[in-house]
Formats: C-alpha cells, sequence, structure tokens
C-alpha cells in the first residue's frame, strides 16, 4: 500500500519525461522538465539510495560514526541531518552546475536534460554517496588517504597529483568566465570590485567592532550589495568612472591574477571569511528564488528539443554528442570534486550511518536540480539570442548586424535590433559574444526575475545582480582553492622535500602559492588571449579532469566493494565508472587523436606548425608570433589531456590488481576503522 | 516556529563553517568538565581558522 503515491509520482515523472523526450516543432511548457526531474529525482531516492544504503553498503544505525566516537565538539560534531543537508549542499554546488548546462544547451534542451536526469540518479549521486560512506568509516579520511589505505601509497599519490591538476584547471576556467561576464562591462566591474572593500570592511567589523555576528554583518553587506547595483548604474554611464570600470579581457586576466596572489596570502578573517558569508547567503537565497521564479512563470522553452549541432560543429564547443556532451555537463551529473567534499567535514559531522542516503544521495539530487534550472533558464531565450551571446566573436563578429547575419546563417533567426535592445535591456552595452554561460544564465534570470518583480524596467538589475552572484561565488572559489592548492601542492613538494610540508613557515607557503596562481594564471591568460574565446578550449579539458576523477572515486568505491565482499553488488558503481572510463577516454583520446582541428589539439598543433614553416599566418592569429603561443597552448592542452590519461588508466589498473587479489582473498580486506564502542558510552 | 527559526540559523552558520557553540560547551561539560572550554569568540575564531587555513572544502 505504502509504494501507491511512489508508484504515482513514477508515473507523472515518466509521462513528463515522454511528453518532454517526444516533443517536436511545438513549443513545451518547462514546468514538464522540472517534474520530470523533481519526480524521477524523489523515486531515485526513495528506492535507489535506500537499496544502495540498505544492501549494498549495509548501513548500521548502531554502529557509531565518527561525530560520535570522536567527538570533540569541533571538528566532530554529531549534527541534526537537516541541517547538515544544508551545509553539504552549500559546498558542493558551485559554479559548475550554472554553466555546464547553459553550454550543453547548444545542442537542444534535450540532450542535458536526459544526461543530468539520468547521470545524477545512476552515476553522481552514487559517487558522492559512496565516498561519504566510504570516509565515514575511516574516520573521516580525505579522498587521497582513502586510496592510499584501500589501493595503496603509489595510486594514493597519482590521485592527489589528479586532484591537483583538476584545482588549477577548475580556478582557470571560473576566472576565465569572470572575465568574459565582466569585460567591457562597467556596471558589472564595479558591483564586483566594490565587493572587495565591502568584505574587508565585514571583516573589520567581526574582527573589531561586533565580534562573530554573522547574521548582522551579513545583513549590512547585503544592503551594500544592493547599493553596488543601484549605483553601479551611474558610475557605468559617469563619463568619468564608467572607463574607469571598463576593462579588456586581458586587462581583467591580469587583474585576477594579481587579486588571486594577494587574496591567498591576506589574512582569512579579513577578506575570505566575510566574503564567503556574503557569496554562501546569496548563492543559497538566489537558487531558491530562480526555483520560485520559475514556477510562477512558467515559461515556454524557446530552444528546439535537438539542434543541428548535436553531430559536431556547434559554435559554443567543439565536437559531437558523444563523448562530448558527457564531460560538458559535469557538476549537476556527475562531479567529480564532489569527491574531495564528501571526504572532507562532511563525515565527520554525521551523527548516524542511516542519515549518510539524505546527505550523500540527497544533495547531489538537489544540485541536479540547480543544473536542470540553469538548462531551463537557457532553453527559455530566443536560440538567435542564445547563440548570438554564446558563439565566439570570431564566428559571428562582434557588432549586432554581423551577429545577427552570422546567426541566422546558422539556422536561428534573430534581428539586430532584438539584439541591440536586449542589451539595452540589461544595460550592458553590448552582449555579443559574451561566452562563458555565465551572461547568458543571467540574461535568463533577469527576464524569470523581472516577470516575478518589478516588470521590464528591472530588467537592468536582475541582470547585474545575476552577474555579481555568479561572480561573488567565483572569486570565493578562486581565493579559497588557490589556499587549497597551496597546500595539496606543498604536500605533493613534501614528498620529494620534506621541509615543504611545513604549513606554519613562511617560504614554502609563499612559494607554493605563486606556483599554484602562476599554474591556474597561465591557463587563464592562454583562455583569455584564445581567439576563440577561450572556453571553447578550456571548459573541455575541465569536464574531461572532472570526469576523471569522478571516475577514480568510483573505481575506488568499486575497489572497497569487493574488498568488503559485497562484489555482487559492484554493478552499482561499475556501470557508472565504465561509462565514464569510455566518454573521458573517448573524449582526451579525440582530442589528442582527432582529425579534426577543431576537436584535436594535435591536429591543431600540426595545421598551425605547417602553416608556420611555409611562413604562412593562419587566421586567427595575425603574426609569426601569435602563430607559435597557438601552437604552443595546443602542446601543453595535449600534454594536459595525456597526463590525464595515464593517470586514470593507471588507476585502472590499480583498481583491477585490487579487485582480483580481494576476490582470491577469503577474508574482508576492507580497512574499516572500528570505533572502540567502550568509549561512545 | 521558534525551534524552527533556530534550526535555520543553525543551518546557515554551519554552512560557512561556523558549528554550534552550545553543542561544543555540551560536550565539554560531558566530557572534560575539569578543562576551561573556549569563549564563544575563540570559538569562533577557532573554527575561522580550521575551515580556512588549511585549505577547505567547497566545489566549482
Amino acid at each position: 500500500m505504502r509504494h501507491v503515491s511512489w508508484t504515482i509520482i513514477a508515473l507523472l515523472a515518466l509521462s513528463s519525461l515522454v511528453v518532454v523526450a517526444t516533443s517536436r516543432g511545438e513549443q513545451i511548457n518547462a514546468l514538464w522538465i522540472i517534474i520530470a526531474a523533481v519526480g524521477t529525482f524523489l523515486v531515485a531516492y526513495r528506492y535507489y539510495a535506500l537499496y544502495i544504503g540498505r544492501k549494498v553498503m549495509r548501513l548500521d544505525p548502531t554502529r557509531p560514526t565518527p561525530a560520535i566516537y570522536r567527538a570533540d565538539g569541533l571538528d566532530y560534531v554529531a549534527t541534526d541531518r537537516r541541517v547538515l543537508f544544508g551545509h553539504h549542499f552549500a559546498a558542493i554546488a558551485g559554479a559548475g552546475p550554472l554553466v555546464g548546462p547553459v553550454l550543453a544547451a547548444q545542442m537542444g534542451y534535450l540532450p542535458g536534460t536526459l544526461w543530468i536526469i539520468a547521470g545524477v540518479v545512476l552515476a553522481g549521486a552514487v559517487q558522492d554517496f559512496m565516498v561519504l560512506f566510504i570516509s565515514m568509516r575511516r574516520d573521516g579520511r580525505s579522498l587521497g588517504e582513502l586510496v592510499r589505505l584501500e589501493m595503496g601509497p603509489v595510486a594514493g599519490t597519482i590521485a592527489l597529483i589528479g586532484a591537483f591538476i583538476i584545482m588549477v584547471i577548475i580556478l582557470a576556467v571560473l576566472a576565465l568566465i569572470v572575465v568574459r561576464a565582466l569585460a567591457e562591462s562597467p556596471w558589472g566591474m564595479f558591483t564586483v570590485a566594490a565587493t572587495v572593500p565591502l568584505a574587508m570592511a565585514m571583516g573589520v567589523y567581526t574582527r573589531w567592532i561586533r565580534p562573530g555576528r554573522i547574521g548582522e554583518v551579513s545583513i549590512l553587506g547585503f544592503i551594500g550589495l544592493m547599493l553596488a547595483i543601484v549605483y553601479g548604474q551611474s558610475i557605468a554611464e559617469s563619463p568619468f568612472w564608467g572607463p574607469l570600470f571598463t576593462f579588456t579581457p586581458v586587462q581583467l586576466c591580469w587583474i585576477l591574477i594579481g587579486y588571486g596572489a594577494v587574496a591567498s596570502i591576506l589574512p582569512v578573517w579579513l577578506l575570505l571569511a566575510p566574503r564567503d558569508y556574503l557569496s554562501t547567503f546569496l548563492k543559497i537565497g538566489a537558487i531558491a528564488a530562480l526555483a520560485i521564479g520559475i514556477l510562477i512563470m512558467a515559461p515556454p522553452l524557446q530552444m528546439p528539443a535537438l539542434t543541428k549541432f548535436i553531430d559536431g560543429g556547434g559554435p559554443v564547443w567543439s565536437g559531437a554528442l558523444f563523448p562530448f556532451l558527457f564531460i560538458t555537463i559535469a557538476c549537476g551529473s556527475v562531479s567529480g570534486f564532489h569527491a574531495l567534499i564528501a571526504s572532507g567535514t562532511t563525515p565527520k559531522l554525521i551523527a548516524s550511518e542511516t542519515d549518510a542516503p539524505l546527505i550523500g544521495y540527497g544533495a547531489m539530487l538537489m544540485e541536479a536540480f540547480v543544473a536542470i534550472m540553469a538548462l531551463v533558464g537557457a532553453s527559455i531565450l530566443e536560440p538567435g539570442l542564445y547563440f548570438a551571446m554564446n558563439s565566439p566573436a570570431a564566428l559571428i563578429g562582434t557588432d549586432p548586424a554581423s551577429a545577427a547575419n552570422a546567426v541566422t546563417a546558422m539556422g536561428f533567426p534573430i534581428s539586430a535590433e532584438t539584439l541591440a535592445q536586449t542589451a539595452r535591456d540589461v544595460g550592458e552595452a553590448s552582449i555579443i559574444s559574451r561566452t562563458g554561460g555565465a551572461p547568458t544564465l543571467a540574461v535568463a534570470m533577469a527576464e524569470i526575475f523581472s516577470h516575478v518583480a518589478g516588470g521590464p524596467a528591472w530588467k537592468a538589475f536582475w541582470y547585474h545582480f545575476a552577474i555579481l552572484f555568479e561572480a561573488l561565488f567565483i572569486l570565493t572559489a578562486v581565493d579559497a582553492g588557490t589556499r587549497a592548492g597551496r597546500f595539496m601542492l606543498q604536500d605533493l613538494i613534501g614528498l620529494a622535500i620534506p621541509s615543504f610540508r611545513n604549513t606554519t613557515s613562511i617560504t614554502p607557503g609563499i612559494i607554493a602559492t605563486m606556483l599554484c596562481v602562476g599554474a591556474w594564471g597561465f591557463f587563464l591568460y592562454q583562455g583569455v588571449t584564445d581567439p576563440l574565446g577561450g572556453v571553447n578550449t578550456l571548459w573541455p579539458v575541465f569536464g574531461i579532469s572532472n570526469q576523471m576523477l569522478a571516475a577514480v572515486a568510483l573505481m575506488l568505491a568499486t575497489a572497497v566493494l569487493f574488498r568488503m565482499k559485497q562484489d555482487r553488488y559492484a554493478w552499482v558503481t561499475v556501470l557508472p565508472t565504465a561509462w565514464l572510463l569510455v566518454c573521458t577516454v573517448t573524449a582526451g583520446g579525440l582530442k589528442i587523436f582527432s582529425a579534426d582541428p577543431a576537436v584535436s589539439f594535435l591536429a591543431h598543433a600540426r595545421l598551425f606548425s605547417d602553416a608556420a614553416d611555409r611562413g604562412e599566418v593562419l587566421a586567427p592569429a595575425k603574426s609569426m608570433e601569435e602563430m607559435q603561443r597557438i601552437i604552443f597552448n595546443d602542446w601543453v592542452d595535449l600534454t594536459l589531456c595525456a597526463v590525464f590519461l595515464v593517470v586514470v588508466l593507471s588507476l585502472l589498473f590499480f583498481t583491477i590488481r585490487t579487485c582480483l587479489a580481494a576476490r582470491k582473498s577469503d577474508v574482508v580486506l576492507a580497512r574499516e576503522i572500528q570505533p572502540a564502542r567502550e568509549a561512545t558510552a | 516556529m521558534k525551534a524552527l527559526l533556530a534550526k535555520l540559523r543553525e543551518t546557515a552558520l554551519l554552512m560557512v563553517g561556523q558549528p554550534s557553540y552550545e553543542a561544543y560547551l555540551q560536550h565539554m561539560r560531558k566530557h572534560h568538565p575539569a578543562r576551561e572550554p573556549m569563549t564563544r569568540l575563540q570559538f569562533f575564531r577557532d573554527r575561522e581558522r580550521a575551515r580556512y587555513g588549511s585549505g577547505g572544502g567547497r566545489c566549482c
């Protein structure tokens, strides 16, 4: 009897999915996608997550968690599961689930929707849940330590190196999105720049004026942010201040690199912590507002279900649906980076093992819902507008007339007047070729929010609100990520030079910080100066690396299941692992060996090298020097893809070896840390 | 209603890395009655350092 209501939900989700999947030609309402996603997620949680918890992991409600047996009131605290859900969701949800789906919309709304729904249920949420479980049974240790513990020290070190490179790529690609959103936009630039002194004032407030009052200072900060958006318009229009806040992409790139270097060595209370309050609360608030806005507006989708770009050749990113869609949407479907979070603070806070499905599986479903909203956002815009905003300037030019012509020629009719009017509506000089996903989402959010509150006159305000919301937590991530990268690097260099491990001494810290900033700065600069806009090149590399880390985490989970003698359930992790390996290895392979210069770095490098040998300068390069730079960048990206392949394939080797050894063994090999039961009384 | 607000407050604070001070005090009273617990402010600073001082966890 208790299954009746679940059956109804399942049927509702299924019929919505059928509507979404079979509509061709006529516009469908966004709510169909929302119902299909939410219904599927609820059923998946009720049946699949609990199945994994009961049968595969055999969660034991009587077994003390680290929060119980190591309770210290600080790091290890038994926490109410709803509170912990919020904590975990805030830690995993960032810019990734907002950007990937927007970029994926170039193939239409259908492929992205299906991949988000299927990917999260079968792969992403399973990964988060499994890693949380594994860490929870081992004192809440980190991913690198877990791999070392279960698969040996070499595998552990390889995983750590992989994680560091991914961190670098993530920081570069996030910073690139900020550059693309703020370049030539004095209003956006002013509001984001204003957050720095604002955060510092908040830091001073929490340090000396009213120490520790986070709620108070966050409200004051929020008022400051709103004022910055409101006055940003006058600043942008002022003949004196406007030009002072107008920067080219290259200038912004250097500003960000300088900012990253300085911000990550400032004391945390001054800038990072207060801005973290603002960005975290704004993020949660904006996501909730977006959900409510979509429900009230119930917008029809303008984007077709499928576009002609599913075979490749799209302007937003290169490559065909398989495998590139599956790496373009990483966060939201399956994100390897979550393995670092699920083995971070969360496992130390779980009060009971039976809370793990809600935290591990549930929070990831929530992130997938955010990704669905981003996809809906991109799909409610006119397709012509979407492609004018997301195509590189090298393809469509920079003025409304050329962009309208080029995009109309792609098969998505739009007038120059519409493009110019949209830019005026959102208070920008131009919205053409604003790649990176964030501006597109901001236009969509402005559309939705102004429908609910304020009307068309408020579009400009809401656009800059959305840009600020995205830029704010990206900058927080850049700052925090640089610090995290610094510690990872110190750990890694420490393997060779032990004195580097000392995290309190100043010199290793500064060297590691500079190396870290230099590394992501290099890729940022490469992306910014890339004639195709950078997102085109960097986002696939980011996607491959992130999915590769997911494959590593799922391989760890597989190895652990074998070592627990639960191998009859190993399909739960083997299936998503196999799919991710197929996608990342194919994508990585194509990025290296494909004959198409738009896809392969090697083919691209060859094309340019051959031309350079003949003394020719190929567009978009304008000089021999630029030719050489393009070739060099190609080789760097090529090497990176090769490194990813080596990392993932060598860990596959270690996983298979571990699993075979576990099958031969008669005893359970999994190294769970048994709590001393008497200490828990 | 009051309980709900308290939970929301606790959630918001934990989102930015500040666990419950009351839970900490309770833990100290129960397990280490002889030791002087940190004041609310010391606790705040300690957690601030712990969140950002060692890398911290946050996603893309």
